[in-house]
This record gives structure tokens, C-alpha cells and sequence, in this order.
């Protein structure tokens, strides 16, 4: 579950003024406004890059708002995947596991086994150069899922993706979501993409963030 | 585009005048440039065959130049200058890229008050005249404890000081521009993964940050070796004590052994190229400086 109890921030150009949020456990929200709307402030917000300046942040219902990210326990895949570099596909599905100290058999299972969700098993000795947008996607967000988080934040996850490769990463949001049942923030300024993927579909505009439509 | 489908509307194309012009000119500026310094080299190697072949006492025959570096190499004095140059340079490479990797990445990640003031700090070693720098070092341990200044001024210690004075800033310039060029973003992902500050530093940032440390060390053992102005002043120009190449080739002109002067500085020229060899083919060649 994440709430976001009367957020407000100003950082720069963006301001957002008095936001509520309340993701129910499982659910698939998808967060839409367009370029400049403060999306992705908002996804900093909860997985605690960002401080607000006023509210509370609450996740799996504990205030989190002082916590850092590394404590906060939330999957998150920036817009552009942010791969890291001089890493092997393996070594970054692997690094919230290494850092969490767990054995190397767990490990190598854990990594094979959301290889195998992720349609990645022959990319995992490749280092990020010359991998493509979807494959960089798939890889970001098996990182972010490594370590089995109760929330998982995407940024933009298809934007620069075409339209077969969007398709296939959709239908692979869908999957995950069902096989893992965690609780999802999708962000997107793309109608279609909402529709298809939403449960709970939200809207953001001039710094307010209204819902637009709860599937049940 | 084919541009044949409606000839009867069509206007009389504008043509873009030549590249050439334009071309010719970049070609030559840049080629006069790289000329000029071939050609410092080239006369350094002229000079020495020429003098060489004159007294024709020492080396090889047709290789007077081998001789001339032979006759220098023999020379405890200028044997002693090559170790201190060599030690020292890489003492002040290695401290240079200690203190450059946190001030460039302090610089390049955070902002806080005085971060402007703190940043031109920062350029003042480039911008002033060495022989400023070591007036002002020499001038500082005049304020220090008698025992430090002892083991320091016109010490072996000096040299490094004078050294690290001037090559840490540019090594500095080098770090700070390979942190603007890594993307924050990878390092805040693994903040949400699970890492401290100094683990996402040190798992994820400094390796990527690897062949910009490598050009910033390169960068200082280069500036350390061509150091001559702050040296001279603070750590003074004694033969077989704080000699380092850049003062042998001051003090063989002093003596008038111009002979002498060119094969040192073939030395230090050999070991500049070698040194620009190891940051192009280890280090990073996309740092903007």
C-alpha cells in the first residue's frame, strides 16, 4: 500500500500543492500528466530521493517519510533504465542481494530465476553496452525486483520503446504483476498505455493529482 | 530526394557555396600548431647530432644522440635528478588523485552554500604564476613551527609540496568533469537497492569514474614533471638533494652545457610521451576539461 498524505514540495519549477494519494496492496496505479507535471517528483517522493517539504510518506501503512531509500524497501526503474554500466547483466540483477549479504547459491538462484521471468537467461554474462531499449527495460526492472519488494515504481517504462518491443514489455508488466502481486506505480503520459495496464488510473495536473477511475 | 518530379515550378536552386574554404583553413591552423611542436622535438634531436658529431667523443657512431643519453645516464648527478623525478612525480600523482576524487565529487553532486566560492578556490593554483606558488609556500612556513620548516623548505619534502601544489588542481578539474558526466541516477537506484551513500560511491560511481581517476593521475605526474617555478623558490636547486630533471635542464644551461640541457630534456620529453600513451590507452578520452 502507499499513501501519500498532503505532499507539498516546490523544487525548481515544479510545485506540488497538497497531494493524496492511497494506492490499495496489489494494485496496478497508473499515474498520467504530461512532460513537467512533477511525475517522477512524485516517485522520488516515495521511494525517498526527494524530501517533501510538508506530509507524510506512508508505506505498507509505517510513516517512511524520514526513512532513506535504502530502507524503504521500493523497487524503482528510472525513465532510462540507468543500468549500471561497468556491471554485467548478472552482477545487477545480483547487487541488492550482494548488498543485503545473501549466500552466493541464493543469489545465482534469485537472479536465474527472474531471468527466466524477464526472458533474460542469454543476456546475463552481457555488460549494458549494445543491449536494446527493451532489453535495458527487462534488465532494470529485474534489478528492481531482485530483492522482492512490496511496492515497485516505474518511470516512464515504454516511452522509448517501439511499438512491438511496447507490446511485449506490457504484456510482461502484466505478468510480473500477477506472478508477484506487488503493489505498482506506473507513470506515463500515454492514454493507451493507462488503459491497458491500470487498475487504478490517476491524473496529475498543475500540481494536484486527482483519481480518474478505480477498476475493480 | 529526387528533385526531378516537378521541374516545370521549379525555382532556380540556391547553391551553398563550397566547404572547402572553410575546411583549408581549420587544416592549416591545426597543422601549423602540431608542426611547431613536432618540430621543437625534432630540432632537441638535430641539435644533439650536431653537437654530437662535433665533439664525436662519446657514444655510437651515427647515434650520437644514444651516446649523448649514455653520457647522461653515467652521471650520478643526473641519475639521482631521474630517481627524485620519478619518486616525487608519482608521489604527488597518487596524493593528487586522493584529494581530487572527493573534492570533484563533492563539487559534482552536492550544492551548499559557498560551493561557487569554493570552486574558484579551486582554480587558483592554475591561474597563478608558479613562481608565485612558491614565494607564497615559502612565505606560509615562515609562520610554521622552526622544525617543520627544517624538514621541509629546500628539502626533498618541498618538491613534492611544490609539485602536488599545482598538479592536484588540474587533477581536481579532471574529476569534477568525469562526476558531472556520470549520471546521478545510477547512483540513486542503488540508494533504492539497498546502499549507503559510500557503498553506492564505491560499488557503483567509482568504477565508472575509473578512467577519469587514471587521466587525473596521468594528468598530475605530467604537471609534477614539468614543474619548475614553484621548485626553484621553495625546495631550491641543489644538486644531489632537491634536483629533479626540470632544475638539471636549468642548472646544465646555467653551467653552459647546452648539450647536456637537450639530452635531459629528451628525457623528460620520452617520459612525457610515455605517460600521454598510458591516460590515452587506459584513460578516458570523453572528459571535457
Amino acid at each position: 500500500m502507499i499513501t501519500l498524505e498532503n505532499i507539498t514540495m516546490s523544487q525548481g519549477r515544479f510545485v506540488l500543492s497538497d497531494v493524496s494519494i492511497s494506492i490499495p496492496k496489489g494494485q496496478y496505479a497508473v499515474l498520467m500528466g504530461g512532460t513537467g507535471s512533477g511525475k517522477t517528483t512524485i516517485l522520488e517522493v516515495v521511494c525517498g530521493l526527494r524530501t517533501p517539504d510538508q506530509g507524510r510518506v506512508l508505506l505498507r501503512g509505517d510513516d517512511v517519510t524520514n526513512l532513506r531509500p535504502a530502507d524503504r524497501d521500493v523497487g524503482y526503474v528510472p525513465q532510462d533504465g540507468a543500468l549500471f554500466k561497468t556491471m554485467t547483466v548478472f552482477d545487477q540483477l545480483a547487487f541488492a542481494l550482494v548488498i543485503r549479504g545473501q549466500k552466493a547459491g541464493v543469489i545465482r538462484e534469485r537472479v536465474h530465476e527472474l531471468a527466466e521471468l524477464l526472458a533474460i537467461d542469454h543476456l546475463l554474462d552481457r555488460s549494458p553496452d549494445g543491449l536494446s531499449g527493451g532489453e535495458c527495460q527487462r534488465i532494470a526492472l529485474g534489478r528492481a525486483l531482485s530483492f522482492k519488494p512490496g511496492i515497485l515504481l516505474l518511470d516512464e517504462p515504454l516511452s522509448a520503446l517501439d511499438d512491438d518491443t511496447r507490446d511485449q514489455i506490457m504484456a510482461l508488466l502484466k505478468n510480473v504483476q500477477k506472478h508477484t502481486g506487488v503493489t505498482t506505480l506506473h507513470v506515463t503520459h500515454n492514454l493507451a498505455e493507462a488503459q491497458q495496464l491500470g487498475e487504478m488510473m490517476l491524473r496529475i495536473d498543475d500540481g494536484k493529482v486527482q483519481v480518474l477511475d478505480v477498476t475493480p | 530526394m529526387k528533385s526531378s518530379t516537378k521541374p516545370e515550378t521549379r525555382q532556380r536552386p540556391r547553391r551553398s557555396g563550397s566547404d572547402m574554404p572553410f575546411l583549408v583553413t581549420l587544416s592549416v591552423i591545426a597543422g601549423t600548431y602540431v608542426l611547431l611542436i613536432v618540430m621543437l622535438i625534432v630540432a632537441d634531436i638535430t641539435y644533439l647530432g650536431v653537437a654530437g658529431s662535433k665533439t664525436a667523443e662519446s657514444g655510437i657512431a651515427g647515434w650520437p644522440i644514444i651516446g649523448a643519453m649514455v653520457s647522461a645516464f653515467r652521471s650520478p648527478e643526473i641519475r639521482n635528478a631521474i630517481e627524485l623525478t620519478m619518486i616525487s612525480c608519482t608521489i604527488t600523482a597518487i596524493l593528487s588523485v586522493f584529494v581530487a576524487v572527493p573534492v570533484g565529487y563533492l563539487l559534482a553532486r552536492y550544492r551548499f552554500p559557498g560551493r561557487n566560492l569554493i570552486d574558484a578556490i579551486l582554480d587558483i593554483p592554475i591561474i597563478l604564476p608558479p613562481l608565485v606558488v612558491g614565494l607564497s609556500l615559502l612565505i606560509l612556513f615562515q609562520f610554521l613551527p622552526e622544525h617543520v620548516r627544517r624538514n621541509v623548505v629546500y628539502e626533498k619534502p618541498a618538491v613534492v609540496l611544490a609539485q602536488f601544489m599545482v598538479a592536484c588542481a588540474f587533477a581536481v578539474r579532471t574529476m569534477r568533469a568525469t562526476f558531472d558526466q556520470i549520471d546521478e541516477r545510477r547512483e540513486q537506484v542503488a540508494l533504492t537497492l539497498g546502499c549507503s551513500k559510500k557503498q553506492a560511491f564505491m560499488m557503483v560511481i567509482l568504477p565508472e569514474a575509473w578512467p577519469g581517476v587514471l587521466t587525473a593521475g596521468t594528468l598530475a605526474w605530467a604537471r609534477a614533471l614539468g614543474e619548475f617555478g614553484p621548485l626553484l623558490i621553495f625546495a631550491g636547486a641543489t644538486r644531489n638533494k632537491t634536483e629533479v630533471l626540470s632544475t638539471t635542464v636549468f642548472l646544465e644551461l646555467s653551467i653552459g652545457d647546452l648539450s647536456a640541457a637537450v639530452t635531459v630534456s629528451l628525457i623528460m620529453v620520452m617520459a612525457a610521451i610515455a605517460v600521454v600513451i598510458t591516460a590515452r590507452t587506459w584513460g578516458s578520452r570523453s572528459i571535457n576539461l
